[in-house]
């Protein structure tokens, strides 16, 4: 696969490591969230078969972790977006 | 003990740096070399970039890498560059770029944690064609980019059409050393 | 042996003659011939046995979809199993053998499969090796892959080079024929970035086997003219002898290239083969369209091949594959055929056409409605039998029969990403969907275009809009004048029979009758017809046998064949080795190894290496009369504790971490804390997982007020690293932290030992006494002017430091410390000894950090802080995972200091049974204790801390052994600590 990168363009899908949906990044806060909270964080996925936001990591680039947009059914691609902007814009910051 | 004097080996494990030619392309290993990354501090970029700018450090916008009269740098990350500089005059590059940054970016310490291969001759891109699947043909000069040799990952910086810097992890300098000679060997 | 059959015309380089073996009998052939060319020159049809009931048989096809002629090819070493003889390139000294035979190939031993074939029809093996269960792995298993099967491997070590590589290109173009070298040249001549894979080693695909002509030209001499000026242009790579067997997702080809097949040995330093990598923007299918046969009875006789074939062989190659030959043919492409032998001089004895009705081929018998129905001879063909459309029967004798059943578009890449083709009745062939890979454009025969000028046409018009899409303006082309014969097919899908076997798979032996039997059966949707007669499955992958078995099916459901399914190729296009695949990375160049800094001095010292991940780390370093690995372990071991030891632990993972939030940082992917850690000092860390369990530990430095140097384990370092910038970017994406690894850039030595300070004293320039320098300080120093850093941390239970320099100082150092450390009666020690004394002082590392195991049973609890939000610390808190009679780490000792303890086995209480239910716990890790002199080990075991002093056992079914043991602290030495603090 080929993974359009936003700031370095298209990298071969070798470079990466893959860890899995991008709601992983929606965090519930340790000391105020709660066991239920924090056990469908870690345990709970969705598996969609098609679009599906995914975190990949260029480890053998630039270090960036991107989430990435794509049909888990044809592989198609529609959105590759630096993780760290798509954080901010759910409200994490420090 | 004061008198105490440790001598350097090249990260091929020799007294002076390896110099040979791979069919029609020369190998040179490159000891005198400092590196250090910098990284601004959040909020400091301006500061970063002014005082960079000052002291003749150029910071390339992503995937290159600029060459000034002292400092060389290329770009790792998002807010991270490799910045090089005369191993004899910047053996200790980290404090001489804190002194210049203060505490305006994080300076690490790289010098040694890398192998530096520059490879010169005509039509290099032939020869990375078996080792790493960047298109060096059509980068611009200048780029810079992380790749992968034989699972080993290094960066790449095209200087010219004709020579390009490879940077591998100091530990795995023979292996990436063998990777570039057999490849050489299956195309000259 | 002459070669009898060879004719007039052709390329091949009648000045070249090269002599190659087959079965041990010596032939020659020309410059331009394949195996099969040469071989059928010489007379030779006979060329290899079927896979299930070893019947005789030779080529039916003049390329790469070959299901018969497999042939080994080479010996020794470089021999090769399982090679098409239709695409094998002679060379001079070429040594092929038939396979699949015992004692030869006319006279088969196993051929007495063929006799029991109403046993073996399909699903016999279901049937039949059933039961007993038990039998199928001794008994069943062994002889069937013994009977079956196909050539053999030489079991000795391939001494050739394979290589893999990376393209770039705007466009790919896949096979060389009149489409694919017409698109060639229009995006070639426009300025693209073009690659022209053709898996033939001479390109212009069915030009070179047609007598039809492209402009004032013979096709082949167009093509030769054509390939010349796509060598002349610089933005074109001409990649003959390259089969591009896959298309992967977003625009990526898988091609290998066999740069050295051709040659009797590869020349030096060149690879055999290079698998490629190509990235492409565009990629234009030009694979053309594979022949298939007619089914009748016995039609897989050596001298019975595809029409098309048959033709190929006479006009490309020169070779007649008989004297006297007829054409069995449902299509006017068949016809061709015969007129192209009879202009070649061959005898047509026939045309049996399977039409009435039409005009009648001039000059030849040309019998209109009429079948095939049987053939003769045992190990070739020597006579047809012909019904006629009044029903007549009679024989005639022929060595050579083409049949033609039409063709089908070679659509094979299209299906990679399981898009199903489409049937078109007019051709009587499915082709290519309009979901094929994106960016994959199928053209010419390809795509159901089967006449030259449409080809021509095809190629030039999707490379002009290639050009178009890639924003290079608008391509000019001209179309050479070439035949335009529309498809005249009358689908004939096999003759008609009650008794004999018509073979529809000749690979792996699939006949109508067991597509029948898959009907009979109710085996009818087209996956399990395949599967239960394994139609498709052999290493052709069906190319000639697919879509014939879907029709025969379909009539038998009394469907159409769409309405029975479709059938899709997955990659490879065809079998690619495994050592192409596998590329450098094998033997010694598997992977990279990575040297610590003191591997130089090591190595001339005769240490033994161990590999840790990619590192080679010095096990241990055998002295003069050491002849048992344990007695340099237990002498490294006692030395240290006695006097002091050197370790290079370069290995273990540093990461630098800066920046104003870097304490806040730690503390939230630390488990306990490091903001409050005191400039100059280091901790101990411990890192979970989101879940709560232990990911991995190692100790922190605080170098300065905004920096840190975090230590992972050897195992980790590449791991943690990612899980930070994980947190930093996903997780806190505004903390102001910089990370970069620096594992490399220093050389650390370990100096542990009562006399570790006096040592370091000798090497450092600073004062570094207890009142200097105390326990878990941390800081920069410098050793004869040269910066260095010092961390006083144990991993031994002594009184150790760890000493770092840059690292192309680390040889310097290693000499150094030795030198120094001389009057001390210092070792260097290895990583078995590290192992020992880790365990000694009741550390975790390695087998204990499990993924399963929390901090509370490592007997860390209390360094989780629940004051702050870290990772995994709620997680860790869990009812279940903190339960008082949870898992605890123990030392164990065995009651009698004589017996050995085995890693892996399980604590049970005195008298329970060895089964799962009673299971206490388990022994992680164990060593012989030189300081204690008997085994010692650690264990996780149930209500462990309160179990001290009891007395179980330990139990490894799996070794055998039974062993009283006693439970113990896990700090065997020192537990007090007060050597580190020394």
């Amino acid at each position: 696969m080929i993974i359009n990168h936003p700031i370095l363009g298209p990298r071969d899908a070798q470079e990466f490591v893959y860890l899995g949906d991008a709601a992983l990044i929606d965090r519930p806060d340790g000391l105020t969230a709660g066991n239920e909270a924090f056990h469908d964080y870690v345990y709970l996925r969705d598996n969609p078969a098609g679009v599906h936001r995914e975190l990949w990591y260029h480890e053998q680039g630039d270090r960036s972790w991107l989430v990435v947009t794509r049909n888990t059914v044809t592989h198609e691609i529609t959105g590759v977006e630096l993780a760290r902007d798509v954080a901010r814009s759910r409200g994490r910051s420090k | 003990m004061p008198d105490l004097v440790l001598k350097p080996l090249t990260a091929l494990g020799h007294d002076a740096p390896l110099t040979e030619s791979l069919g029609p392309w020369t190998l040179t290993e490159r000891a005198d070399v400092a590196l250090a990354s910098l990284a601004p501090r959040r909020g400091r970029a301006e500061d970063v970039a002014r005082i960079a700018a000052a002291a003749g450090i150029a910071l390339p916008s992503p995937a290159m890498s600029a060459m000034g009269a002292v400092f060389g740098s290329f770009w790792m990350t998002p807010e991270m560059w490799m910045i090089e500089a005369p191993f004899d005059s910047h053996s200790d590059i980290r404090a001489h770029l804190l002194g210049l940054f203060g505490d305006a970016a994080s300076i690490t310490e790289q010098t040694d944690a890398w192998v530096r291969f520059d490879l010169s001759g005509e039509n290099l891109p032939h020869l990375f064609e078996k080792l790493a699947n960047f298109d060096l043909a059509t980068a611009p000069e200048g780029a810079a980019t992380r790749t992968v040799i034989e699972h080993m990952g290094c960066y790449l910086v095209k200087r010219s059409a004709t020579q390009v810097t490879i940077y591998g992890g100091r530990s795995s300098a023979q292996s990436l050393h063998h990777a570039l000679k057999l490849a050489a060997q299956a195309q000259a | 042996m002459s070669q009898t059959n060879r004719i007039s015309g052709g390329q091949i380089d009648r000045s070249k003659s090269l002599r190659f073996t087959f079965d041990g009998v010596t032939y020659s052939g020309h410059a331009g011939d394949t195996l099969a060319s040469a071989l059928l020159a010489n007379g030779v049809r006979l060329m290899g046995r079927s896979f299930k009931y070893h019947r005789p048989r030779g080529p039916i096809s003049a390329g790469s979809e070959e299901p018969n002629a497999l042939v080994e090819l080479r010996s020794g070493a470089r021999q090769e199993p399982n090679t098409r003889a239709t695409v094998v390139e002679l060379f001079d000294g070429l040594v092929a053998q038939s396979q699949n035979r015992w004692p030869s190939l006319s006279f088969d031993a196993m051929a007495i499969n063929d006799r029991f074939n109403t046993f073996f029809t399909a699903g016999f093996y279901y049937k039949t090796f059933m039961w007993p269960a038990a039998f199928w792995e001794k008994v069943y298993e062994p002889i069937i892959r013994r009977a079956a099967g196909l050539g053999s491997l030489s079991r000795l070590e391939d001494p050739d080079d394979y290589d893999k590589g990376f393209l770039h290109c705007d466009l790919l173009v896949i096979g060389a024929g009149p489409s694919g070298l017409m698109a060639a040249l229009t995006a070639g001549r426009a300025g693209l970035r073009v690659i022209l894979a053709d898996e033939d080693f001479r390109m212009g695909g069915r030009l070179n086997a047609e007598t039809l002509g492209v402009g004032d030209q013979s096709g082949a001499d167009w093509a030769a003219g054509v390939v010349a000026e796509l060598a002349s242009l610089p933005n074109v790579r001409m990649m003959p002898r390259t089969t591009v067997y896959g298309a992967f997702d977003h625009g990526i080809y898988g091609a290998v290239e066999r740069v050295s097949d051709h040659l009797p040995v590869p020349m030096a330093g060149k690879p055999r083969q290079t698998a490629w990598r190509i990235y492409t923007k565009r990629a234009i299918l030009a694979a053309g369209a594979i022949e298939r046969p007619i089914p009748f009875e016995n039609n897989d006789r050596p001298g019975i091949m595809l029409a098309g074939a048959l033709r190929a062989y006479a006009n490309r190659w020169g070779v007649a594959a008989g004297r006297r030959v007829a054409v069995f043919t449902n299509n006017d492409d068949g016809l061709r055929t015969a007129t192209d032998l009879q202009v070649k001089g061959v005898d047509v004895v026939a045309v049996i056409d399977t039409r009435s009705g039409g005009p009648l081929l001039a000059g030849i018998r040309h019998l209109q409605g009429a079948e095939v129905i049987d053939s003769r001879g045992r190990l070739g063909l020597t006579e047809i039998t012909v019904r006629s459309a009044k029903g007549a029967v009679e024989t005639l004798r022929v060595e050579a029969l083409g049949v033609s059943g039409g063709w089908n578009p070679n659509v094979s890449l299209t299906s990679h990403h399981r898009s199903r083709p489409i049937w078109r009745d007019d051709l009587a062939a499915f082709v290519p969907a309009s979901d094929a890979p994106a960016g994959l454009i199928p053209v010419g025969a390809a795509m159901g275009d089967l006449s030259t000028h449409a080809a021509l046409r095809g190629g030039a018009e999707a490379a002009a809009q290639v050009v178009a899409d890639l924003g290079h303006g608008s391509a000019r082309y001209d179309l050479p004048k070439a035949e335009d014969a529309p498809v005249a097919i009358t689908p004939h899908w096999y003759v008609k029979s009650d008794k004999g076997r018509a073979w529809i798979d000749q690979q792996n032996d699939v006949t109508v009758k067991d597509v029948k039997l898959a009907h009979q059966e109710n085996f009818t949707s087209v996956e399990h017809l395949k599967r239960y007669t394994t139609l498709g499955m052999a290493t052709d992958q069906g190319k000639t046998g697919n879509v014939l078995g879907m029709a025969v099916m379909a009539e038998l459901t009394g469907k159409s064949i769409p309405q029975t399914g479709t059938t899709i190729y997955r990659p490879p296009y065809t079998p690619v080795s495994l050592g192409a695949l596998g590329g450098r990375s094998r033997g010694k160049d598997f992977k990279p190894f990575r040297l610590t800094p003191s591997h130089k001095w090591a190595s001339e010292q005769g240490a033994i290496f161990v590999e840790v991940g990619m590192w080679l780390r010095t096990q241990w370093l055998p002295r003069k009369g050491e002849t048992e690995w344990r007695q340099s372990v237990d002498r490294e071991v006692l030395a240290t504790r006695k006097s002091v030891g050197i370790c290079d632990v370069t290995t273990l993972g540093k990461i630098d971490i800066q920046g104003t939030d870097a304490g806040a940082f730690l503390d939230r992917v630390y488990a306990n804390t490091f903001s409050t850690l005191a400039v100059g000092k280091c901790r101990y860390g411990l890192m979970l997982r989101e879940d709560g369990m232990v990911f991995d530990d190692g100790t922190t430095a605080r170098m300065g007020p905004s920096e840190y140097v975090m230590t992972t384990t050897t195992a980790n370092a590449v791991t943690v690293f990612r899980h930070l910038e994980y947190c930093r970017q996903c997780l806190w994406p505004d903390l102001d932290v910089q990370i970069i690894s620096t594992t490399e850039a220093w050389a650390q030595y370990s100096v542990a030992g009562p006399n570790a300070r006096k040592l370091l004293q000798k090497i450092v320039d600073q004062d570094i006494s207890d009142a200097a320098f105390p326990y878990m300080g941390a800081g920069e120093i410098t050793v004869g002017g040269l910066r260095a850093r010092l961390f006083r941390i144990s991993f031994s239970g002594e009184l150790a430091y760890e000493i770092a320099v840059p690292t192309r100082y680390g040889d310097a150092m290693i000499r150094a410390l030795v030198e120094a450390g001389r009057e001390f009666d210092a070792v260097v020690y290895g990583t078995e000894a590290l192992g020992v004394m880790r365990i000694e002082k009741g550390h975790v590392a390695g087998n204990a950090l499990n993924g399963q195991s929390t901090a509370l049973n490592m007997g860390l609890g209390k360094m989780v802080s629940r004051k702050k939000d870290a990772i995994g610390v709620l997680m860790s808190q869990r009812t279940e995972l903190v339960r008082e009679d949870g898992l605890r780490l123990v030392g164990v000792k065995p009651v009698n200091p004589a017996e050995p303890l085995k890693a892996g086995s399980h604590f049970l209480k005195t008298g329970a049974a060895a089964t799962a239910e009673h299971d206490d716990g388990w022994l992680t890790s164990m060593v012989y204790s030189p300081h204690l002199g008997h085994h010692i080990a650690l264990g996780y075991l149930k209500n462990g801390t309160a179990r001290i002093g009891e007395r179980m056992r330990a139990v490894n079914l799996l070794a055998g052994t039974d062993t009283e043991i006693e439970i113990v602290s896990p700090h065997f030495i020192d537990p007090e600590g007060e050597r580190l603090r020394a």
